[in-house]
């Protein structure tokens, strides 16, 4: 059932996570050697069909790849904000999406999908525009960050602050503290793989090695993997940024801020799919139950999926066919509980 | 989570159960397997429902159908519901493959307040005879499955259910023996021997 894409009630609006960007699926250019963060989730005939669903992605406000951030250009002094850039929340980035959408004349969005951070703000708009958001897809995400996952990013900032090029944030002239933010980076990434995904990918193997060498240097593949996404994550990511929006999630506590839970979901009215990945340990399972139970002390539409992988909190951009299977059917539901039955009227 | 009647076309525990819930009412039903049930209750008895199942593709199929359903594992309890918030609480052929049938139970009557328990009793006259003359586990078009193949792990029978009930001070508001096809007479007069399953309708004291 396709609704007519000129009525603007098929909007599909994609919510990325940390380190990813508007660039959620397909090539933009041709010197792109990686299509988009979710593309085997986004495209005709995918989960996010793109034949059937308006799909929109924005860059995140305070993050460094389109949107403002602390390394946009401060009008007021004509240099990059740095550490001067405001700390911002989750919220502010959906109010921010909220102007965008508006923007684009859209007062109804279908669904709402996305991982980790991207289902945080998932979590927001629900709360913020519950008349506007018919329905939601928040996977391996949280409603308030755990002391764990905020003593890791604590760490990542460390890193980057100690870092001698950081020079207080004021770095956009001279070497960034490339350092620093690489092991951020790889901090992140052990927190986004898990015991056992690391064992099936990894093990004990060496990197270009047959035997032990006894050294320093890293010479164990699973070495040799943080380092190389640790450098990589350099050549596209801002120092600062990502000192700003680990902050961000590290204050995202809807719990906090609405008294409990439960009463911070007391006026959503969009249909939820939760969706949590067994082996995540950055925001388990536990947490995501917290979620639905919040909403069913409500009496709200909630569904809750706990998908067995062994791939961590990367589950749910690797979890393809599962994923596939489950959000194909929920957007067909929700299709046909929202789109078709205005059709009726 | 049951196979028994997956395959089955007509339920007659479903149309029992159709007729007993209040129309309206909330109800809970766990291990509701593809969601048929859940479905045909909020559309026949405009009941709000929700179910859960520990079964991924069982839980696809309940969303596909537009059902609202968690993933979990009633072993485990109903920590995610409050006490008292369904009016019922389904456990549809599913008590014998339970592990913790007590704990299940108990979890049952504290989120709804009535609670509506069916199983297969196991002290049915062609178990037993097959038991007694051939000394095998007993397989029947009810039962299909080999003993080391079968998620039944709990074998009790009705009057085993009663006698729980009655140590556990649990209130049994209404039984329903059922023969193959439905109540009949043979099934009420010694339910024990004659029903192939039997339903409960219970509530804490």
């Amino acid at each position: 059932m396709v609704c007519w894409p000129l009525k603007k009630d098929n909007v599909v609006l994609i919510l990325h996570a940390l380190s990813g960007d508007a660039h959620a699926a397909g090539y933009h250019t041709t010197k792109d050697t990686k299509p988009g963060w979710w593309d085997t989730m986004i495209g005709p005939g995918k989960a996010f069909d793109t034949n059937k669903y308006f799909i929109i992605c924005s860059n995140f406000l305070g993050g460094c790849k389109g949107s403002t951030g602390p390394s946009s250009i401060d009008p007021a002094t004509g240099k990059p904000f740095g550490m001067n850039f405001p700390m911002i929340t989750i919220k502010d980035m959906v109010t921010a999406q909220k102007k965008l959408l508006e923007h684009l004349e859209i007062d109804s969005i279908l669904c709402l999908a996305g991982g980790s951070m991207g289902g945080m703000q998932a979590l927001q708009w629900m709360i913020d525009y519950p008349g506007m958001v018919k329905s939601a897809i928040p996977m391996a995400t949280t409603a308030r960050l755990s002391p764990q996952a905020i003593a890791f990013n604590e760490v990542g900032r460390k890193a980057i602050i100690g870092d001698k090029n950081w020079n207080n944030g004021d770095y956009y002239t001279s070497t960034p503290p490339n350092l620093g933010l690489s092991v951020a980076r790889m901090i992140g990434h052990i927190t986004y793989l898990s015991d056992e995904g690391m064992h099936l990918k990894f093990g004990r193997r060496l990197q270009n090695k047959e035997e032990y060498g006894y050294e320093l240097s890293s010479e164990f593949a699973v070495e040799s993997y943080l380092h190389y996404q640790g450098d990589k994550f350099t050549e596209r990511f801002d120092a600062n940024t990502y000192i700003y929006l680990s902050r961000a999630m590290d204050y995202f506590d809807l719990a906090g801020v609405y008294g409990s839970l439960t009463e911070a979901f007391r006026n959503v009215q969009s249909k939820a799919l939760v969706i949590s990945f067994t082996s995540d340990w950055l925001f388990p399972p536990y947490q995501s139950k917290e979620i639905v139970k919040a909403m069913m002390n409500n009496d709200k539409d909630v569904s809750y999926i706990e998908i067995f992988s062994s791939y961590g909190h990367d589950a749910f951009l690797l979890e393809t066919e599962h994923l596939t299977l489950i959000v194909e059917s929920f957007l067909s539901t929700v299709t046909k509980e929202f789109c078709d039955a205005s059709d009726k009227k | 989570m049951l196979r028994t009647k997956s395959n089955a076309p007509y339920h007659a525990d479903y149309e029992l159960i159709l007729s007993l819930i209040e129309p309206r009412s909330k109800v809970l039903d766990l291990g509701c397997g593809n969601g048929e049930l859940l479905y045909r209750l909020i559309h026949e008895r405009q009941v709000n429902g929700r179910g859960v199942d520990i079964n991924e593709k069982n839980i696809i199929q309940c969303i596909t159908k537009g059902l609202s359903v968690f993933q979990g594992n009633i072993d485990e309890g109903l920590a995610e519901y409050q006490d008292k918030s369904y009016d019922y609480v389904i456990l549809n052929q599913t008590l014998q493959a339970t592990h913790k049938p007590e704990f299940v139970i108990k979890e049952m009557l504290r989120v709804g307040k009535k609670a509506i328990v069916s199983f297969p009793n196991f002290a049915h006259w062609q178990l037993r005879a097959q038991l007694f003359f051939s000394g095998r586990m007993p397989k029947t078009s009810h039962l299909p499955f080999e003993w080391y193949d079968t998620v039944n792990i709990r074998f009790l029978t009705i009057r085993d259910f009663r006698v729980f009930c009655k140590q556990k001070d649990i209130h049994i508001l209404q039984e329903i023996d059922m023969g193959y096809f439905g109540q009949n007479l043979i099934a009420r007069i010694n339910p024990n021997l004659f029903a192939v399953e039997g339903l409960f309708i219970i509530t804490e004291r």
